[in-house]
């Protein structure tokens, strides 16, 4: 089998795995990349959202196939400092287990929104499943790192 | 009844000496492991603080982290009496050594309620012994001395020696006893009490905290197991041709149900390079099932069973009064409430990962009950316990689940097959068709009012797939079914509860807040229908029947204190006040209201709702007031309380489990719906001033909210919901 050659995290990366394999895995399994997480393996739950080419992804359900020579991002390639200090200073987390993909999701929509309103939040973010419910302070998180002075509401 | 016969599991574990593993009927968990006989006292430098050359102080952590924020709460309790700066501080997880820590296992809200006192006592007796190690380094009077900011400090020199100058000979010196360790007023403290940071939060931010799945270890293969839809049901025939064929598969191999103590399902094993090529070679395995005795349950088999066992009187465990004569000579209300079948669904799927050895196994496990690990992969590893290295990673979730021996058994039996590391993942579809629910339950509701509409009568037939009946077929089946329902706080002067047990072939045990929350739903909701049937406002009916102040209490238990009927009150009080329990809302909205203890704390919830235009409920905001005597960390409290009223209300909304042919149909979160983020209510939590002994959080937030839910869509639309969940998907 030819080697898959992927771009993530900025740096080139080579592959041996067959094309079908969603790209979850090989992050996980193939690169050691473990920040991204399985959750549910059908895109019902977004612990395994990276960024390809800046939008948010459910990796569990992308074929590596179809990322060929695009620009991959994992929880471990974000440096996106101001969400993931607004992050901790909510005191988001509990179990932790859903918040790479939660920041993931959280990070992609601040690019593309920087100011977003609590109804955004909603529609960009309830893909994102917490067992640990911590949906509010993730709200409340992406407003301070968006600067939004409304966290504190 | 001996104390342990209700109290506890005992497992019996094959190397011998039975081990309670302690998860248990709540509020008395853990009762056996506090009075297990005294050993000698355990240096606190070797068990719970190590300090180091560079002034960090490490302090150890003996109970599993699986959100509740427990690797934060404990070492707060160890700082403040060894009186170190926070910023020193490192957390690390406690070893698998129950020579050291023989409370290692994690549930029923009890981890701070148990080790309070226990971890203040071993802070303080490291702090006395450096201050000791400083007295006779300096010859002074023991007075002159004090510590602060890990260090010792000498009042009249103002010399100061570093806890790393000290630690060396004051871990020679003599472990003073623990009823002469002074400790410290509750006045003085600088941390507990003081919300403070999870020393998790930054790697669980930035994807680097590791938790069970992210196990890596040299050399190591995957593995999944295809056991039997069907509970019961045995491979009868497998065809592994295919599956051994697909790409990366290693091995394909049958791997046996284990009954006895574990209830591990079996199956045919399939490992292979990588997670997903061990998930590849499982589809296309072909397996000839025997689908075993239970084939023909159903959600609706079991309904029938249910509505014909409740014709016939239940066991009495409580029977205070004459309950058949007041109901006789009344006006009887009556109604039925049924509960689901619950998931567990914590965020990681049920893993584990296993290094086997000749006579030395090193596993890591996402468990809420390291100690279970290690002695049943020794069973199956034929090894002495010890012999097991068990490290305890986070957990992505717990809520009951990870106490279970099932999957550490399942990947022994692999891990010796393959000779060779192994993680054994399960899927989605995996983790909700084999959990071990939370039990349906029915219960058959009958109260009266008197003439002057005071509550006269309640009777309570409480039916269940009890929890006893699956794990300890030995122990009375209603001892695991009936807390918060044997409690009833409200002053009734007849009153009864009956137990039925109803037989299933579905596995369950304890989910988060367990018995607590099957019975709430029905006792807050029927309590609030006693109150519309004496044109009382719920708040008002609920706090005259809460009168006198008095305990309520279990009267199988020795050691529990039983339900303060005061604490109930001030936090029904708080929870109406400052909800504005009464004050006029915008129209289409309302308010319900219930509360409940468990756990020995005390939660009273107000939801407010509305309806979707589709008639589904809306909750707009819950506003929480709790009581759990001494809060270590305020914002773990109530991010713990917001979590317990999220969870709660997902089940309500949306929890249910069915069954068809013996087997669970939801397979994964579109069958299994839970709350999301623009379903998500503003949660106000209120923690109240409290000098009692710290009690439980991680569940005590659940139970009021779906009878709070129901309550206020009592008030909003007239018609009571006596059914969970709310919302029933088609």
């Amino acid at each position: 089998m030819p080697a898959t050659r992927l771009l993530v995290n900025r740096q080139n990366r080579e592959v041996d795995v067959s094309p079908d394999t969603p790209l979850l895995w090989v992050l996980r399994d193939t690169l050691n990349l473990t920040g991204t997480k399985f959750g549910c393996g059908a895109g019902l739950c977004g612990a395994c959202t990276v960024h390809v080419e800046g939008s948010a992804m459910r990796s569990c359900i992308t074929p590596v196939s179809r990322v060929v020579g695009k620009q991959i991002t994992t929880i471990e390639g974000l440096n996106n400092p101001t969400l993931q200090r607004a992050w901790v200073e909510e005191q988001v987390t509990q179990c932790g287990y859903c918040q790479s993909g939660q920041v993931m999701t959280a990070a992609a929509l601040l690019a593309e929104n920087p100011h977003p309103s609590d109804a955004d939040i909603d529609a960009a973010m309830s893909g994102n499943i917490c067992r640990c419910v911590t949906y509010h302070r993730i709200r409340r998180a992406i407003h301070r790192a968006a600067g939004d002075g409304r966290h504190a509401s | 009844m001996p104390a342990n016969r209700r109290e506890f599991l005992q497992t019996g574990v094959t190397t011998g000496a039975a081990l309670v593993i302690g998860f248990s009927l709540p509020g008395k968990l853990w009762a056996a492991q506090e009075t297990q006989t005294p050993k000698p006292p355990i240096s606190p430098f070797e068990a719970w603080v190590h300090v180091g050359d560079d002034d960090r102080v490490k302090l150890i952590v003996a109970k599993s982290e699986i959100g509740q924020g427990i690797k934060t709460t404990l070492p707060m309790i160890l700082a403040e009496e060894l009186e170190v700066d926070w910023k020193q501080v490192e957390v690390q997880q406690a070893e698998t050594r129950p020579d050291i820590y023989p409370h290692l296992g994690t549930g029923g809200s009890s981890s701070t309620r148990t080790t309070y006192a226990d971890l203040r006592t071993a802070g303080a007796t490291a702090r006395e012994m450096l201050i000791s190690a400083a007295v006779a380094q300096w010859n002074v009077p023991r007075e002159q001395c004090y510590a602060e900011d890990g260090a010792v400090i000498n009042r009249q020199s103002n010399a100061r020696l570093k806890y790393s100058q000290l630690v060396a000979s004051a871990s020679r010196l003599p472990i003073p006893p623990a009823g002469q360790v002074p400790l410290k007023k509750r006045a003085d403290f600088k941390i507990i009490g003081h919300s403070t940071v999870r020393v998790d939060a930054e790697p669980k931010s930035n994807g680097t905290a590791q938790f069970g799945l992210d196990a890596r270890v040299t050399g190591m293969v995957y593995a999944v197991i295809a056991r039997c839809p069907t509970f019961g049901g045995r491979v009868k025939n497998f065809d592994a041709a295919k599956a051994k064929a697909s790409h990366g598969v290693l091995a394909v191999f049958p791997v046996e149900a284990v009954a006895k103590d574990v209830h591990s399902a079996g199956g045919i094993a399939v490992v292979a390079d990588s997670t997903w090529a061990a998930m590849q070679g499982r589809r296309a395995l072909v397996i000839d099932w025997d689908n075993g005795a239970h084939a023909s349950e159903s959600s609706e088999s079991l309904r029938n069973a249910f509505e014909s066992a409740a014709r016939q009187p239940g066991k009495p465990v409580r029977n205070d009064g004459e309950v058949e004569k007041a109901l006789a000579g009344a006006k009887l209300i009556e109604a039925v409430y049924e509960v689901p079948f619950l998931a567990h669904a914590t965020m990681e799927p049920m893993n584990i990962t296993a290094a086997p050895g000749a006579d030395r196994w090193e596993v890591w496990a996402p468990t809420q009950s390291p100690q279970w690990v290690q002695t049943s992969i020794a069973a199956e590893a034929g090894l002495k316990p010890e012999q097991v290295i068990v490290h305890t990673l986070l957990s992505g979730g717990g809520f009951g689940r990870r106490y279970m021996a099932d999957f550490p058994t399942e990947v022994a039996q692999i891990a010796k097959v393959v000779g060779k590391p192994v993680q054994l993942v399960w899927t989605r579809d995996d983790d909700m068709q084999h959990d071990f629910y939370r039990p349906a339950a029915h219960h058959h509701m009958s109260g009266a009012l008197d003439a002057q509409s005071r509550p006269l009568a309640w009777r309570h037939h409480l039916l269940s797939t009890s929890i006893n009946a699956f794990w300890h077929p030995e122990e009375p089946a209603h001892a695991s079914e009936i807390d918060g329902a044997l409690t009833l706080p409200y002053n009734f002067p007849n009153l009864r509860l009956e137990y039925t047990p109803v037989a299933s072939s579905v596995p369950v045990a304890w989910w988060r807040s367990v018995a607590d929350a099957m019975n709430a739903f029905a006792t807050e909701s029927f309590i609030d229908e006693l109150a519309a049937a004496a044109k009382t406002d719920p708040v008002q009916f609920r706090m005259q029947l809460l009168d006198p102040a008095r305990m309520v209490k279990d009267p199988e238990s020795k050691d529990d204190p039983g339900v303060s009927t005061a604490r109930l009150k001030r936090v029904l009080q708080t929870a109406a006040e400052k909800s504005g329990w009464g004050s006029p809302l915008p129209k289409g909205r309302a308010r319900g209201v219930a509360c409940h203890s468990s756990f020995r704390s005390y939660v009273a919830e107000v939801a407010e709702v509305s309806l979707n235009d589709d008639g589904s409920p809306r909750v707009h905001r819950v506003v929480a007031a709790v009581d759990c005597g001494v809060v270590i960390n305020p914002d773990g409290a109530r991010s713990q309380t917001e979590g317990g009223i999220g969870y709660g209300l997902a089940a309500a909304l949306y929890g249910a489990i069915t069954v068809a042919n013996g087997a669970v149909m939801q397979k994964n979160f579109d069958g299994y719906r839970v709350l999301r983020m623009n379903e998500m209510p503003e949660i106000e939590v209120h923690l109240l001033e409290s000098d009692e002994a710290p009690s439980g959080l991680g569940e005590p937030g659940v139970p009021p909210i779906a009878p709070a839910v129901a309550n206020a869509l009592f008030a909003l639309t007239g018609k009571r919901h006596r059914s969970l969940p709310f919302v029933v998907q088609g």
